[in-house]
């Protein structure tokens, strides 16, 4: 059964910059779902058009029985609260603690005055504590969130769109400022935790080698419309010049001197 | 390599050059033309310094003592007009703040907002004093008005572009966990703005201290009130001690307040 | 820690318990404090005075209303005299804080134990003089008009731009000046190449930032007889003349929009 269907989704900036262009998606549940391209493919705007962070400009979303798109404000934060949100520089609220910022994904389930003196519900610091363990950071809860490293900070971000108890993880770029090492482990983590508590997910992610370890299926996104859709397996070199353009996409350094003249534009290593 | 030399020059600030002169001839011609209107009566200058010597003379030595009482009163409710002025300018001056700052608030009440914080900030706080002692009459009450107007010209104004200014990355994925309004304003907002409002809140204080000296040769109450006194008392000992305490406390209230901004940043 | 943990598991607090009082007792201090200063305002205020405001505000509105534009065409000169006093007053400061600015920055003075204690206190007494006083002060000595306007600007703007400036250069990043230092300049040359180029657009938004308090303060000092549109403002206030004043502010409103206009457009184009 699909948990989220897009349709025709079309999204078009004031600036007059076509970001998506009538992109339509089934994804089913339990699916983790890697969406590959170029800077600038409509990546983020996708994932962005889900919550509707991003008001789309036609097209439907359906998620699970619900329509996001004609939502009121009420109806939408409590569909948000559905949907986990991890981000690519954290996004955490830096001069919170670590242990504010993972409830801050308890925001949609508390009324103000609880939020405002941090009076949270006893399961939900329980929760949170059971949450900090499972993302390695036990015992960190009263750091400040700036003074972590990049990868404690995505482990805290992780935590935080999980204590929603989401049915849907949307993540950008979750290793795009991190070190090779951290990203393995960031994503590995990811991935257990989607199987363990059986979440759905859209990964946006600049790695297409990660993308190809993690993700069970890999969509192309280049200019706003979709160019693949399919297992990572088939992500051959013609697949590959199709989403990102010209680029040799097995040599490395010194395999003639085509890589050295011609302009390296394109994020996929290889 | 050519055996013709190259020349490079540092490109000018303005390109054009014909731009770039009517730019340097227009500033010729104001300076000439103000300088013109400037009327100096250089006898008048030339007496000056003989003159700035009779008036400080008649300054020494700075008289602490008999009109004490006055100066210690004076002080005391320039201080009660500091943190009175202060303390509603700000609970006036965050809603407000809220309200005109673009990505929190809607068209309609940033416009409102921005309009409070402009008419606010336009006359100079000596003219809105004159207007509040003519409705309130002399005395603190019209100066804590003044005060309070002009903090919430300034502290709205800067706090805004603060909250217009937090990052737009945090902000979201606060909304994304389905926060409501206000929660949203208190998780993404409020931790990012606070050391900036505390500091300005500190400056503000130290602000409206030196203002409530000034608007009290008005009428609007405070030190400046009794250091108009004894202007016009000829008292200019007591004058002279008066401006001294007002530079000390000033200047310790400065020293004071830049280190709590540095503390809280 | 704010973490504790009884029968039911782990207990989190955003302070711990001594940290909760403390910020309780804070604002209990504040609030308090603020009370004391709102009643002993409230004592010293005659209270009927106050309730007449209304009545008052009506009876000066009828007054200034219609306001008397023929006086407006009086006007243009003063209104010029206090564009002047803020300009020149700025520009006076900017000659004179641009050295002192440097021998103030502990990264550029020239002597830390003589020269920078002189140009800190020079900063400090500038700023702590309010240029109302500066001018009452420079009446008395050159003598009323807008010289004394001038001077009076110049002199409470010197330790502002001073201040700020100096700042600026204390924040610079110390890479390029030890990349110019490495290539074996000296001072004056470290100065022009490796700081100079930093500071620039900190400098032009300095000016802008001044100029437009100044223009704002230019507009009282004729209440001390320092020249601009306050000598007229003051006159018509003490003649009573309330439809002369209602012309006076306008000026004053449009003057003050159009400078914050063109300072606004001057920082976007520096940006």
């Amino acid at each position: 059964m699909p948990t989220l269907v897009l349709t025709n989704l079309t999204k078009r900036y004031p600036t007059g910059d076509l970001a998506l262009n009538e992109v339509s998606l089934d994804i089913s549940e339990g699916q983790v779902l890697a969406l590959i391209g170029p800077s600038g493919a409509g990546k983020s705007t996708l994932i962005r058009c889900v919550n509707r962070l991003v008001e789309p400009t036609s097209g439907a979303i359906i998620f699970g029985d619900l329509d996001v798109t004609g939502m009121g404000s009420r109806t939408l934060r409590r569909m948000r609260r559905r949907m986990g949100m991890i981000f690519q520089e954290y996004a955490l609220v830096e001069r919170l603690s670590v242990m504010e910022n993972v409830l801050s994904g308890r925001l949609g389930y508390v009324g103000f005055w609880s939020s405002w003196f941090r009076r949270f519900p006893r399961e939900d610091i329980s929760q949170a504590f059971n949450l900090l363990k499972r993302v390695g950071l036990d015992g960190m809860e009263d750091k400040r969130a700036d003074a972590l490293s990049g990868g404690q900070r995505q482990r805290v971000g992780i935590a935080r769109a999980l204590i929603q108890n989401p049915d849907l993880l949307l993540v950008d770029e979750p290793t795009a400022s991190l070190d090779p090492k951290t990203s393995r482990q960031i994503m590995r983590l990811l991935g257990e935790l989607c199987k363990e508590r059986g979440l759905t997910a859209i990964v946006n992610i600049h790695d297409v080698p990660l993308a190809r370890l993690f993700a069970e299926r890999v969509v192309g996104l280049n200019s706003g419309a979709i160019v693949y859709d399919g297992s990572p397996q088939g992500l051959t070199p013609d697949v590959l010049t199709q989403i990102y353009g010209e680029e040799d996409w097995n040599a490395t350094k010194g395999d003639g001197d085509r890589s050295m003249t011609q302009g390296d534009d394109s994020d996929g290593e290889s | 390599m050519a055996a013709r030399t190259q020349l490079w020059r540092r490109p000018h600030i303005i390109p054009n050059p014909a731009l770039r002169w009517m730019f340097a001839l227009g500033v010729g011609i104001y300076l000439a033309a103000t300088i013109g209107t400037l009327d100096i009566n250089w006898n008048r200058v030339a007496e000056g310094w003989p003159r700035a010597q009779r008036f400080f003379s008649g300054f020494m030595p700075p008289d602490f003592y008999s009109r004490g009482d006055d100066i210690l009163k004076g002080l005391l409710e320039s201080l009660w007009m500091t943190v009175a002025a202060t303390a509603l300018g700000i609970l006036i001056s965050v809603p407000v703040a809220i309200g005109g700052a673009r990505n929190v608030s809607p068209a309609p009440v940033y416009l409102f907002c921005r309009s409070l914080m402009a008419v606010s900030r336009t006359f100079h706080e000596v003219l809105i004093a004159i207007f509040f002692v003519k409705l309130f009459g002399f005395g603190p009450f019209a100066g804590v008005a003044t005060l309070t107007m002009a903090t919430v010209g300034f502290y709205a104004k800067l706090l805004a572009e603060d909250i217009e200014s937090t990052s737009a990355a945090q902000s979201e994925a606060i909304l994304a966990t389905g926060a409501a309004w206000l929660q949203w304003l208190d998780y993404a907002i409020r931790p990012q703005v606070r050391p900036r409002a505390i500091g300005l809140a500190v400056y503000r204080l130290d602000i409206n201290f030196r203002e409530s000296a000034i608007i009290g040769i008005v009428g609007a109450g405070g030190v400046g009130a009794t250091l108009n006194t004894a202007f016009d008392r000829y008292e200019f000992d007591t004058a002279a001690a008066i401006l001294l305490i007002i530079i000390g406390i000033v200047m310790a209230a400065e020293y004071m307040s830049g280190r709590i901004r540095r503390a809280v940043q | 820690m704010p973490v504790s943990r009884d029968s039911q598991g782990p207990v989190w607090r955003q302070r711990t318990r001594a940290g909760d009082l403390a910020t309780w007792f804070t604002w209990l201090i504040g609030v308090a404090l603020v009370a004391v200063c709102l009643s002993f305002i409230s004592d010293k205020t005659i209270w009927e005075f106050v309730w007449s405001a209304p009545r008052e505000a009506a009876d000066l509105g009828s007054r200034m209303i219609p306001p008397d534009w023929s006086y407006s065409t009086q006007l243009w000169r003063p209104l010029w005299d206090t564009f002047n006093i803020a300009t020149l007053g700025t520009a006076l400061a900017l000659g004179v804080s641009v050295p002192v600015a440097f021998c103030a920055a502990r990264n550029t003075t020239p002597s830390t134990k003589l020269v920078r204690p002189i140009a800190l206190f020079v900063i400090a007494a500038s700023r702590s003089i309010n240029s109302l006083i500066w001018a009452l002060l420079l009446v008395v000595i050159v003598g009323p008009g807008v010289f004394a306007g001038v001077l009076a600007i110049a002199f409470r703007s010197i330790g502002f731009c001073g201040k700020l400036l100096y700042e600026a250069i204390e924040e610079i990043d110390v890479s390029p000046v030890e990349a110019v230092t490495a290539t074996g300049a000296s001072w004056e040359q470290i100065l022009t190449y490796g700081v100079v180029p930093q500071i620039i657009p900190a400098f032009a938004g300095i000016t802008v930032f001044r100029w437009d308090i100044n223009i704002r303060e230019s507009t009282i000092l004729g209440l001390v007889g320092a020249g601009g549109i306050g000598l007229q403002l003051n006159a018509s206030i003490n003649n009573l003349d309330w439809s002369r004043v209602a012309v006076i502010l306008i000026a004053i409103l449009l003057t003050v929009i159009l400078s914050e206009w063109l300072s606004a457009k001057i920082r976007d184009a520096l940006n």
